[in-house]
Formats: structure tokens, sequence, C-alpha cells
């Protein structure tokens, strides 16, 4: 017969751990936000938008292609936002680049993105880039990437001209700048109101930020 | 215990994968390792499935059969033990063959699952040794003692 043991302790601190291990997730879920001490969201650029110029928020999109919570975050919640915000003239929706540095693969994406932008098929190349991200990040990127700017109807010897000139690189770099100014460290991040918010978000915590923003709008 | 303690965060571990590959995670705390490039790969999904969940599940599994093995009307038992060595048998392969993707096919590491790889090793090392030492206290006596 074994010894009989007094397991409470033992369930407690499995309990004490699995509330600490539930919490650390809950929290890298939540995203971080912050509050910006001035809003600044001034930018050379001032990025790719979406919805209604009237609307009373404009959220900032900081994001990388290469990023697959971005991608993640696209294909997910993104769709979500567009309808229930963007697309009742809530909400502006502004992208802006910030290609990280552990990402060798972005400037290309991101360039391509931009030589799309020239031809105005911006966001029809980004969902590309969003959507297929796991076939151009490990598979052959350049031509890859050709085949989605044949795919959104591309003028292709503008687009490889544009790509060959490398025509938007220093933008894309001052865009990434004026972002790491603002505060930006990693991707997706979201400018809402004076609120920076690190991280993908569900779409709850969007609308609650949003309404904030909106109610602070009004109150000026 | 120590399965359980083990797999609690072999539990916590894979929820964490689990819940960044399928986006509702922000970002992913890997400090100098490539995890996004390792679950980006066409690899960190099998059947569909992400292979984190599997983690999940399995950790999961190998959690609650400990729990029992602990009851009173269980603890003297084989059978939790029987289990717990199938278990993670099972994991212990399966992250075998996932470094072996990593180290050869996708040439990057995830510290995340070289550390779950880990843990799931020393539960394996733990159910066996339990088996067997479970053998050999309940072994029949053979010298002809009297």
């Amino acid at each position: 017969m074994a010894q009989s043991v007094n397991l409470k302790p033992f369930y407690i601190a499995l309990g004490v751990v699995a509330v600490a291990g539930g919490a650390w997730i809950m929290s890298a879920a939540g995203g971080k936000t912050v509050t910006i001490p001035e809003m600044a969201t001034g930018s050379a650029f001032p990025g790719y938008t979406l919805g209604s110029d009237s609307a009373k928020v404009e959220i900032i999109e900081y994001a990388d292609f290469q990023c697959p919570a971005c991608a993640m975050f696209t294909i997910l919640t993104s769709p979500d936002v567009k309808s229930r915000l963007v697309n009742t003239g809530r909400v502006r929706w502004t992208f802006r680049d910030f290609p990280l540095p552990i990402h060798p693969k972005a400037p290309v994406a991101h360039l391509a993105a931009a030589c799309a932008g020239d031809q105005g098929q911006f966001w029809a190349m980004h969902d590309q880039l969003f959507y297929n991200q796991g076939a151009w990040v490990n598979g052959r990127t350049r031509k890859l990437v050709d085949g989605y700017a044949q795919a959104v109807g591309l003028e292709m010897s503008e687009f490889k001209q544009c790509m060959s000139d490398q025509r938007h690189v220093d933008r894309i770099a001052a865009t990434r700048n004026a972002g790491q100014q603002l505060g930006v460290s990693s991707t997706p991040s979201f400018i809402i109101g004076d609120q920076l918010v690190s991280g993908s978000i569900p779409i709850d915590q969007f609308i609650q930020l949003v309404e904030r923003a909106e109610r602070a709008a009004e109150q000026q | 215990m120590a399965v359980a303690t083990l797999a609690l965060f072999g539990f916590l571990l894979a929820m964490y994968l689990w819940l960044w590959k399928i986006g509702l995670l922000g970002g992913i705390a890997c400090g100098t390792g490539s995890c996004e490039a390792v679950q980006f790969s066409e690899h960190a999904v099998m059947f569909g499935v992400p292979v984190a969940f599997f983690g999940v599940v399995g950790y999961l599994g190998l959690l609650v059969v400990s729990l029992v093995g602990l009851q009173p009307a269980w603890i003297d038992r084989r059978e939790p033990a029987i289990l717990l060595a199938a278990i993670s048998g099972v994991g212990v392969t399966f992250s075998a063959y996932l470094t072996y993707l990593e180290a050869v096919v996708i040439e990057a590491w995830c510290r995340w699952c070289l550390v779950s790889a880990a843990i799931i090793g020393v539960i394996f090392l733990v159910a066996l040794a339990e088996l067997w030492t479970r053998a050999r206290t309940e072994a029949p006596f053979t010298d002809a003692s009297v």
C-alpha cells in the first residue's frame, strides 16, 4: 500500500502556476496599450487609407508584411474591423510600413506594395502578400511577388521598373523611422485616437478604443 | 506530482504557441531564436491543425492522467503509469521528429519548441522510472523463503 500523502499544498502550488501562466498568456493576448503623451501621428507620407475622410477616428496600423501576427490579424480580425468600423463610416484606416530588421524578405514585399500603390493597387497587393505570406517567405520571393502583381492587374513593365529602381525604399525607411519616434517597436501596432496599442487585439477591444476616441473627439 | 507539474508547464507553453499561431497573440517572445520562422513554416501545421494544438491536447491528457493517478483509488494501480508512459512516448517521438525538421528542413530553431521537447522527454523518463519501480515492487518473490 502506498503511503498516504497530503496533496493539498501540491494542488495549491499547481493552481498558482496555472493562474500565473493563464495571466501571462492573457496579457500577451490583450496587447499592450500605452498613452502617447502628445498626439503626434504626423508623417511625411500619410500612409494608405481606407474609409471615409469624415470619420471621427483614424486607426493607423504599423505592420510588416513578413510578420506572421500581422498576417493573422489581416486574415482573422481585419475583415470584422472593416465591416463594423470602416465601412460604417466610423473609422478611417491607415496602413504604414514598418518592416522589421529581423525579417529579411520584408523590404521586397513593402517595395512591391508601394509599387502596386503607384498603380492604385496597394490594398490588392497588401492582401496578396498577407494571404500568401507562407509562400513568398519560404519560396522564390521575387518570382511569386511578380505573380501577385500580375494577379492584381498591374502593368508589369512599370511594376518591374519601380522594383528595380527601388523607388520607394527611402520613403518606406522614413515611414518606419517616424513610427519609431511615435513609440512603435513591434508589429502589428495601432494608433487609435491617442492610444498606441502594441500587438494584435480582438475586435471588441478595437470597438472599445474607437468608442473612447469618439468620445474624446466629441469633447474637443 | 513531478509529471503533473511538468505537464502543466508544457500545457501552458503549448497553449501560448497555439494561440499565437491562430493569431490571438500579438507577438511571440522568442529572444534570439527563430520561433516565427518555425511556427510559420509549412511544417507547423499537420492535417490542417497547428502542431502546437497537438501539444495542448497531449499535455492536457498527461495532466489529467497524472492527477487521476494521485487519487487514493488509483495510487496503487499501474494503469495511470502505463498510460503516462504511452502518451509521453508518443510525445517524445513526435518531438524528436519536429526537432529533426527544425535542424534539417527548416534550418531554424524555436526555443519554446525545444523547451517543450525537453519537458516531454523528462516526463517520459519519469514515467518509465515509475513503471520500473512498480515492476520491481510488485514482482513476486522467486526465492523459496520460509
